[in-house]
Formats: C-alpha cells, structure tokens, sequence
C-alpha cells in the first residue's frame, strides 16, 4: 500500500546553461515537479549532458561524461531536466555512444528510459491539470528542434500553458525551423547563427506576441540576445518561469534584478 | 564553359559572402517558400505518402543488399535491348569514356539533359578540352552555364539567380541569335530560351542525360523533368549517352511506381513531374524516332566503398532535394558555398566521402543539428546523425582546429569532475554579472565575440544554481 503512495523520486539535472546564466529556471522547474507531487533531489555532482564534447566529435570524453551522469543519476525514479536538447541527450544518444560497450550500454538505456523533458514529464507522468499561475500576455511558444524531433514535444508545454490563467498563445509561422542557436555552431559560425535568428525574430514579430516563451534555454539565450540587439522589447522567459508563477521579474536579457 | 573546381574548403568565406549578397538573399527567400509550402500541401493530400516513405526505404535497402544483382540484371538487360553498358571506377574513368563515345561518333556538338553525376564528374569541362561544344538544354543549367557557375542545387540548378539577373544573361549572350531587347516576364525567358535551344536539339550530335532511375527488370532509364528537354536530348541526337551513378538501379517497374509517388512531392511538391519518360535501347528496327547507339555509363566514384560502411544508407539517396529545400543553412547561404557539386545536407555527408575530408572540414560542422532533413527525407536518410559521424572521423584524424580541441578538452576535463568544476564557473558567472549589472545584457565580451557579433548576451545571475540551491539547503536544514 505504501509503495502506491510513495512520492516518486526525481533526479532534477539542471543543465550547464541553466546553472550558469538563469538559475531561476531550476527553482522554477523544481518548485512545478514538488507541486505536482514530486520528491526532488538536485544531486550536486552535475554539470553538464556532453552535447558540446559529443557534436564536435569527441566521443571519449562523451562517453567518460556520460558514465558519470549515470553514476549519479541512474538511483532515481525519474531524471528530469528542463531541457529537450538535453534530455534527447540522455534518452537518443547515451545509448548509441555505449553501442559498443554492453553493461554501459543496458546502464544507459535505464537512465533513457527514465528520462523526461520537464513539460512532457508533467503532463505525461504527473498528469498535471491545474497549476494556479496567471500570465496575463499574448505568448509564442518557440519549439526547440531537440525536443521537437527527438522526443516529440510539442503539445505538451502547450497543454500546460493553457492551464496559465490570461495567456493567449499565438504560433510562429515558420515553428519547426531552427533558431540558429545549435550549441557550438552559434559561436563557430556566428554570421550563419545571427541569419537564422534574425528570421526567427521577424517570425516572432510577425505574431505580435509581448512574450516569447521556450523550453530550452539555450534557444532563447540566442532569441533574447537578438531582440535585445535589435532594440526589441519582447520578453523572453522560460516555460518554466511561466507556468510556476515565477515570471513577474525581469525576462532574459532584462536589466533588473541580477542579484 | 569552365566549372568550378571542387574546393570545399572555402566554405566560411563563401558564406560569409553570400550572406551579405542581396540578390542571392531575395532569390533564397522566395525559393524557399515555393517548395517548402508546396510540399507540405502535396503530402497532406495523400494519406499513405508515410508508408510509401517506409516501402521506399525498403526497397532501397533491398537493392543496396543485392546490389550486384540487380546491376547485372540491368546490364543484361541493356544488352539485349541492343544498348551499350560501360562501368566507371572513377569521375575521370567515367569522362573518358563518355569522350571516347563523342569522339567516335565525330561529335561536334553535345545537347545535354540535367545530370547531376555528369557534374560530379566534371564531364562538360572534359568534353569542351576535346573540342565538343557542349550545350546544356535544362532551363536552370543553360542560365549557369551562361554565366560560368556550378549548380548551386541539386534539382533547382540556378535557383540562386533572381529575375533581372537572368533578363541580363540573356541580353549579353542571346544576341548573336537575333534577340537584341532585354526580355523580363517569366513566360518570355522561357520562350527566348527555347527558341535557342531548339536549334541546339536539331544539330547535336550526341544527348547526354542522367537518370532518375535504372529499372532492372526491363533495362529502362527513367528520367523525370519538368520541361522535357531531357526527352528532346534523348530522341533527336543520333547517339545517346546516359550517365548515373550504380546506386540509382531499382528492381521492377512496381518499385518505380512507389518512387514516382514520393520523389516529385518531395522535390517540388508536386504529384507527378511534367514529363516521366522511360527509355530502354536504341531505335529498334522499324521505328522512325530515337538514336542509332544507345550507351549507359556507371558510374563508382566512391559508392561502393559506402555500401561496406556506416554511411550506406547515404546509398538510398533519390536526389530530391527535400533536405535542401528545409535546411535553414542552405536556405540562408545558398549552394555555392559548400564548394562542389551536392550542396546542404545531403552534400555535406557525400562531399567528404568523395572528395576527402580534409578538403571539407566546414561541411559537416556548419549545421545545428536540428533535424529537419531527417523529417522530410523521403528515404528517411539519417542526415543529422551522419553529420555527426563526420564530426566523429574528423576529430579520430585530428582535423579539428588545435584551439578549439584544446579548449574543449578542457572543458571536458572539468566537465567530468563536477565539483571542481562549479568551483571553476562561479568565476566567470560572477564576473559577468558584475559588468553587466543593471543592464541585462552585455554588448560585447573579450573572448565571446562570436555570440556578441550579432547578439546581446544576457547577464547571469550573481550566484549559478548550484550556489544558490546549496545555500537554501543549508538554511532550510
């Protein structure tokens, strides 16, 4: 009897970008996953999923970061991550870079199988209906490729964001094309990365949303910094920050309270 | 006319230039919508175009397992419909022979269809040092051959010209043909162009085309066109040369049926292509059309070197075009800068296993990895994950930039000793927040110049979550 009512234990893997340049997306997504009935560790041997050592071709330390990811990660019920790129990391690609190696490999395919991107997880696992947030602004919801492609996320934050009480959500023309941002690429082919969030900004424009909201962070770093660059005064948050009632301070790239 | 000589090495200039090329952005854009928009209406219109995706890949895979078989079977084929079937190991083999049928045949003149191996082999280049006039009879082509470019896509060869600048290649060039205004609605391009061309048809000695497909079961050569100059090339020169690489053989006829169904709706977003012709042999005895010498040239050139490999799906490729028209990259840099023959995602993968990887490190690396191509490959080709194995075999042969690689050792180093490393990043977090305060982003930042070129980078929070959530634990505890 107890078993069905145990709390489910979550591992919350914060993501690189997250730790760094916006820790409120964690309190955020932590303070949505104890809502939803969660138990949620944040172990702190974490730093980042590989993506920037396994997309530049250096699968050793891929795979020596990937092992240490699921040291630490594979005692939870969950792993969730506020990221689809990351989370595509751990569930696609941590059992292709053990092809090769067979008790990583079944070690990784656990972890996969027990990894979630946030929004997915809540709607899909904690089955969330209700979440007593207010936003009262017309939003875009900007899809990241990762999430999109790898792990079919797409109605989900959706779903969720229509639970946040006064938001009116307006799509993109172009949803399913890429910011522009692709980790590394955004700073190995600057000139390429600022035309395709160029276009994005002008897709944004086009819907006439006050908010832009993500679920990836690294995505709207990259559209925040060109809004910002272009004069633009949209605001750019997380899902997150959103649907836990945590956006009433400065978007993304917002002066403010940077304390 | 001279091409282009392979060089994707030179990718980074190349599209730094095209990016700030207006005309080539005005071009892009509009080509852009056309296909993509038109695709999509062609695929909500039939219900099972994703099982024909999956029947496709299958027949694709079946005939890269058997694919001695099948090419013996065509060759045998060929021969008893009274063609000619010569094998090409190499680009340069494959030249040779296509001269030394011209040269035979007292060629002088050349009428050429699109073929996309033609160019791959740098056959006009070959043939004009021997003392053939080669003409180019496809719309796209005959302008890039005008100006002396390489296609810049694979089905669409002069989709980086705008309008005017076509009116101006036509004026320049067209006048020793008795044209002498400037020609600027698209109908009377078209009309200008095939009043030129028919000349073209009615003296050349030899067709060259390519081929969409090789049916095994009957020895035919399927070419799909739109314009049906292919045909013309075909029919009406005496002797006719098809080249194709060894991976375009399919089985039967009903496997025809199944391509045909998706390749021009993933090309164009069309149902059909106006012209879908199948030819099987020379003129046959009685008949009063068609060319007296029929040859296939097929061509190697790398292909059976990927059949062995991890690159083999690569093999089911149908050039469509699809991975092009969806790649954000190719659509915002054109075809030109990836320096060869296949552009965009699908050039990317090809490029480095025909022409070397040390002669196109860019090409695999100048893409987000986003997917898109996977999405709308009608073969379902793995593009992206391909790419990234080409980021794999680049960084096994050390090609990487000696900076970059020790830097993201470093990274890496840290990366993999978690404590040490938020240790590390408390420093520059807390350094950015501290010059950057009160303005939410930094304009520019020693260092990071390739993020602050053409964006803001917002300023981090004094404390990184970790910090931070410590903190709160000890408190709360």
């Amino acid at each position: 009897m107890s078993d069905t009512l145990k709390k489910p234990r979550v591992g919350f893997f914060v993501t690189c970008l997250v730790d760094i340049m916006r820790p409120r997306v964690g309190f955020a997504a932590v303070k949505l996953l104890e809502q939803a009935g969660c138990e949620v560790e944040v172990p702190r041997s974490q730093s980042c999923c590989g993506q920037p050592a396994y997309n530049n071709g250096d699968e050793a330390n891929s795979r020596a970061i990937a092992k240490q990811v699921i040291n630490v990660f594979d005692q939870f019920d969950y792993i969730v991550v506020p990221s689809g790129s990351c989370a595509g990391m751990f569930s696609e690609h941590f059992p292709r870079l053990f092809r090769y190696e067979s008790s990583w490999l079944y070690r990784s395919q656990r972890m996969a199988a027990r990894t979630w991107e946030l929004t997915r997880f809540l709607v899909e696992v904690m089955q969330v209906n209700s979440l007593g947030s207010c936003y009262p602004a017309k939003c875009a919801y900007h899809d990241s490729c990762s999430g999109l492609r790898e792990l079919g996320i797409q109605e989900q934050p959706r779903q969720l964001l229509s639970l946040v009480k006064d938001l009116s959500l307006a799509e993109l023309d172009e949803r399913d094309v890429c910011c522009g941002f692709g980790g590394t690429f955004s700073v190995k082919y600057p000139e390429i990365s600022t035309r395709l969030v160029s276009n994005k900004v002008s897709d944004l424009e086009q819907t006439a949303a006050d908010t832009l909201l993500g679920g990836d962070l690294g995505c709207l770093l990259n559209i925040a910094g060109r809004l910002r660059r272009e004069g633009k005064a949209t605001k750019v948050f997380h899902i997150a920050e959103v649907l836990a009632g945590m956006a009433d301070g400065p978007g993304i790239a917002e002066p403010g309270d940077e304390a | 006319m001279t091409q282009a000589a392979p060089s994707a090495a030179v990718f980074k200039s190349k599209a730094r230039e095209a990016l700030s090329d207006p005309a080539l952005l005005q071009a892009m854009e509009r080509a852009k919508g056309g296909f993509v928009g038109a695709r999509r209406i062609a695929i909500e219109e039939l219900a099972e175009f994703e099982s024909l995706r999956d029947a496709a890949q299958d027949i694709k895979d079946h005939v890269l397992n058997h694919l001695d078989l099948y090419l013996e079977r065509y060759e045998r084929k060929t021969i008893e419909n009274g063609g000619h079937v010569h094998w090409a190991q190499t680009a340069e083999e494959a030249c040779e022979i296509v001269k030394k049928i011209c040269l035979d045949a007292d060629a002088r003149l050349v009428a050429k269809g699109k073929s996309m191996v033609s160019e791959e082999m740098g056959l006009n280049r070959v043939l004009e040092e021997a003392g053939i006039e080669v003409a180019e009879t496809d719309l796209g082509e005959y302008i890039i051959q005008l100006a002396g470019e390489s296609p810049s896509h694979i089905i669409a060869p002069a989709i980086h010209k705008t309008r005017e600048q076509i009116t101006e290649l036509f004026y320049e060039n067209h006048k020793g043909h008795g044209f002498s205004e400037r020609v600027t609605r698209r109908e009377d391009i078209v009309n200008e162009a095939r009043s030129v061309l028919r000349n073209v048809f009615a003296r050349a000695d030899v067709g060259i085309t390519g081929a969409n497909f090789l049916v095994a079961e009957t020895g035919a050569n399927v070419i799909v066109t739109n314009e049906g100059n292919g045909d013309l090339a075909s029919t009406l020169p005496r002797v006719q040369i098809i080249t194709a690489g060894i991976e375009k053989v399919i089985p039967s006829l009903d496997d025809l049926s199944t391509f045909l169904r998706i390749l021009s709706r993933s090309a164009t977003g069309q149902e059909m292509s106006a012209y879908t012709t199948l030819y099987a042999g020379p003129r046959r005895q009685g008949e009063v059309e068609g060319p007296t010498e029929y040859h296939v040239v097929l061509l190697d050139n790398g292909r059976s070197a990927m059949l062995g490999g991890s690159y083999r799906s690569m093999l089911r490729c149908i050039r469509c075009g699809a991975c092009l028209n969806h790649c954000p990259v190719y659509s915002a840099v054109g075809g030109h800068a990836y320096g060869w023959v296949y552009p965009g995602p699908m050039g990317s993968v090809l490029t480095p296993l025909m022409q070397g990887f040390e002669r196109s490190f860019d090409l695999p690396n100048a893409c987000t990895l986003n997917g898109r191509c996977n999405d709308v490959c009608p073969v379902r080709i793995p593009l992206s994950d391909m790419l990234r194995r080409h980021r794999f075999e680049q960084y096994r042969r050390n090609l990487n930039p000696w900076l970059g690689r020790r830097l993201l050792s470093l990274w890496a180093w840290f990366a993999r000793r978690p404590r040490l490393y938020q240790g590390v990043v408390a420093l520059p977090v807390w350094a950015m927040n501290r010059f950057g305060r009160g303005r939410g982003v930094l304009r520019r930042l020693p260092g990071a110049g390739g993020w602050t070129g053409g964006r803001d980078l917002a300023v981090p929070e004094k404390r990184t979550f970790q910090v931070q959530w410590q903190a709160k634990r000890d408190s709360d505890a």
